[in-house]
């Protein structure tokens, strides 16, 4: 009973990071603009956190410069994706060497040990809320307990997925923000600027990953390690493409891939039902099912009819 | 990818725009330096001496390059057919694989023939795996990018399972194969000594950068003298003129990413079966993505990808001297130029251009009056 509670917890916390970047792929891959760099931003962020709470002792302004950091990174992308229509692969692809570069060599200048940052103190942290009234409420207690005592940045994520779904269907930034991601043409004649909606997408997935990588950093753990995204960016494009571009199944998709992370991490050397599952295969499953999905051997995928193509007026 | 701007004579495309893209790259690489501290100039002298400086410092250099250019052809034949292959990675890990299950399972056979069984097995399995994904996109139309990193996450945890259930020892506590005694290429020190009676400084260099220029002037045959390599460029080109002139594009796809599969697959020769004689845990370490840094400074060209492998391995040698040198600055540096390369050299690979021709019309009306 316990082992599942702990399972429940871990599959939350490890989801959080993913519904954080993967909402942030969405809104950006919504309004035409691959984001492949989703891994580089939230590791460069991840540093950033770390150090300015480091040095600064204080959580917030770890996330403050986080979320700058992350953006700054967004908005080379964007400059290159729209005003100089270059390759989007390619600038992802630039971002995410220049983030794990620059985290390490940064990191190991200002603190020198290695591109590491130092531990952070309780205050430097985005610690889990605790509620002293479910320690006293028997039997359901600690299962409450598992869905409440989060950060406050792991409550913002999960609130994140109906306002995101709210806002791509119901306000008319959404609305059109789809239509650029769709037919651009169309959104240009009606007389609204692509390129500045393009920005917009651009600059929300930059700070959605400037948080997913301060709750990495400050949250999930106490310090900066190098490489300490490990692919979760990935993971979370996965998430997106497993979900077809849409916010609920992509809350649904960051939990199941959460799950496996979870997973993973206990069945390190542990047999489950008698049966050993080696660990490698839980950690490959969420690329498996993406590419089988993507293979369209279960539904179909159909990403925005726009994206990773540079709009160029006509004239 | 892009339509012309105003015309400019060949000369400044192919050769002035990618040497400012450079200099810029290595200019913004020079201000991270200045950041934290040091002197950009000495560091780069630091990083020419390393690795120019000194017989030793030409054979990491070399051998540094020998993984770029396998890796940079592979990215290279994919672009000439407009696919992004981000998989090099990942393929040339499970070339790794093949190379290592042919020697150690074959090592009865006399090395001349389990040799080159060995090189074939690598560039089988780098090829196998690029051969999935080119078939999902030719077939079911799933998008080359996101299904080559996939696959490059698909192959870390399988090899890795691999090397920990099949391949590792009982035992040992390494995470790594037995060693490869037959299927096992000197390195030029050994040749030297054995052959020559003569001692030369120490370094993976092997014959695998004999290979490295034959795979060179191979993919160049290939995409400019072979009807194949026209298809695959024409397809690059312009896929629906491709499609009149009777090219069949899911099968050109296929070829292609095989091909390139089978270039990035021949790494594991040159540090499997050259340098480490056994297959470790994560043994590629990024020359994979080094390769798309190479494809695009090298313009997809065989002679452009030979001088910027070099200026990697220069790069990669000399950042290892440097971090010697100079603790201060982390060898993790080279990824930084190697991000700003990338940047530079293509995702803004037009952003100079427009200043240029400006300049240009400007002076040639100048000239004409």
């Amino acid at each position: 009973m316990n082992l599942y509670i702990e399972l429940l917890a871990s599959t939350i916390r490890m989801s959080v990071p993913l519904i954080l970047a993967c909402i942030a792929g969405l809104w950006s891959e919504r309004a035409g603009i691959v984001d492949i760099g989703l891994e580089g931003k939230m590791l460069i962020a991840a540093f950033i956190a770390a150090s300015a709470s480091a040095v600064l002792g204080s959580a917030w302004i770890g996330l403050f410069c986080a979320i700058l950091a992350s953006l700054s990174f967004a908005l080379v992308h964007g400059y290159a994706a729209i005003n100089q229509r270059g390759n989007q692969v390619v600038s992802g692809v630039a971002i995410n060497m220049l983030a794990a570069g620059l985290a390490v060599v940064l990191g190991n200048e200002w603190f020198r040990e290695g591109g590491r940052t130092p531990a952070l103190p309780p205050e430097g942290r985005f610690l889990p809320l605790h509620f002293p009234a479910l320690d006293e409420l028997p039997v359901i207690g600690p299962l409450v307990r598992v869905f409440l005592e989060h950060s406050v940045l792991a409550y913002a994520a999960f609130a994140l997925v109906p306002l995101t779904a709210w806002a791509l269907a119901r306000t008319r930034f959404g609305l059109r923000l789809r239509a650029v991601g769709e037919n651009p043409h169309a959104v240009d004649t009606a007389g609204i600027s692509v390129a500045a909606l393009r920005y917009r997408a651009v600059i929300i997935a930059g700070v959605l990953c400037g948080v997913a990588g301060a709750y990495i950093s400050t949250s999930l753990s106490s310090s900066f390690v190098r490489d300490m995204t490990a692919g979760g960016g990935f993971m979370a494009l996965a998430a997106l493409i497993f979900a077809n571009w849409r916010a609920w199944p992509a809350l649904g998709a960051c939990l199941l891939f959460g799950f496996l992370q979870a997973v993973g991490n206990f069945a390190q050397g542990a047999s489950i039902g008698g049966f050993q599952i080696p660990v490698q295969f839980i950690n490959m499953l969420p690329y498996v099912l993406t590419v089988v999905l993507l293979a369209g051997f279960i539904g179909k995928s159909a990403p925005p009819k726009a994206s990773g193509i540079p709009y160029v007026k006509d004239r | 990818m892009m339509q012309a701007r105003g015309e400019l004579p060949n000369w400044v495309d192919a050769g002035l725009i990618p040497l400012i893209n450079l200099a810029v790259a290595l200019i913004a690489s020079g201000l991270v330096v200045l950041v934290i501290g040091e002197n950009p100039f000495e560091a780069m002298w630091i990083m020419i001496q390393g690795s120019l400086g000194s017989l030793k410092g030409w054979g990491y250099m070399l051998y540094y390059a020998t993984n770029f250019v396998f890796t940079g052809l592979a990215v290279a034949v994919a672009f000439h057919a407009g696919l992004f292959n981000i998989g090099g990675e990942g393929q040339a890990y499970m070339a790794g694989v093949g190379a290592a299950a042919v020697g150690l399972g074959l090592d009865f056979l006399p090395w001349p023939i389990l040799l080159p069984l060995a090189i074939l097995a690598a560039m089988a399995m780098g090829a196998f795996w690029a051969w999935i994904p080119g078939v999902l996109q030719a077939k079911r139309g799933s998008h080359i990018v996101i299904t080559t990193i996939m696959f490059n996450f698909i192959a870390a945890s399988l090899v890795g399972y691999l090397i920990n259930y099949w391949f590792r020892p009982v035992g040992k506590m390494a995470v790594e194969s037995r060693e490869i005694t037959g299927a096992y290429i000197l390195s030029a020190r050994e040749v030297a000594r054995e052959f020559f009676g003569v001692r030369i400084a120490s370094s993976p260099l092997n014959f695998s950068v004999f290979l490295a220029l034959i795979a060179a002037w191979a993919v160049w045959y290939l995409l400019w003298r072979t009807k194949l390599g026209y298809e695959i460029r024409a397809l690059g080109a312009n896929p629906a003129a491709a499609v009149y002139a009777g090219i069949r594009p899911d099968r050109i796809i296929i070829i292609a990413m095989t091909i390139s599969g089978g270039l990035a697959g021949l790494m594991a020769v040159n540090e499997i079966l050259g340098v480490q004689h056994r297959l470790l845990l994560g043994y590629v370490g990024g020359a994979g993505f080094v390769g798309i840094a190479v494809a695009l400074m090298g313009r997809s060209h065989p002679i452009g990808i030979l001088l910027a492998a070099m200026l990697f391995g220069l790069l990669y040698q000399g950042g290892s001297e440097l971090s010697f040198a100079r603790p201060e600055i982390n060898r993790d540096m080279v990824v930084v130029i190697q991000g700003l390369v990338i940047l530079f050299m293509g995702a803004l690979e037009y952003a100079f251009r427009p200043a240029l021709s400006a300049l240009f019309y400007s002076v040639g009306r100048e000239g004409n009056q």
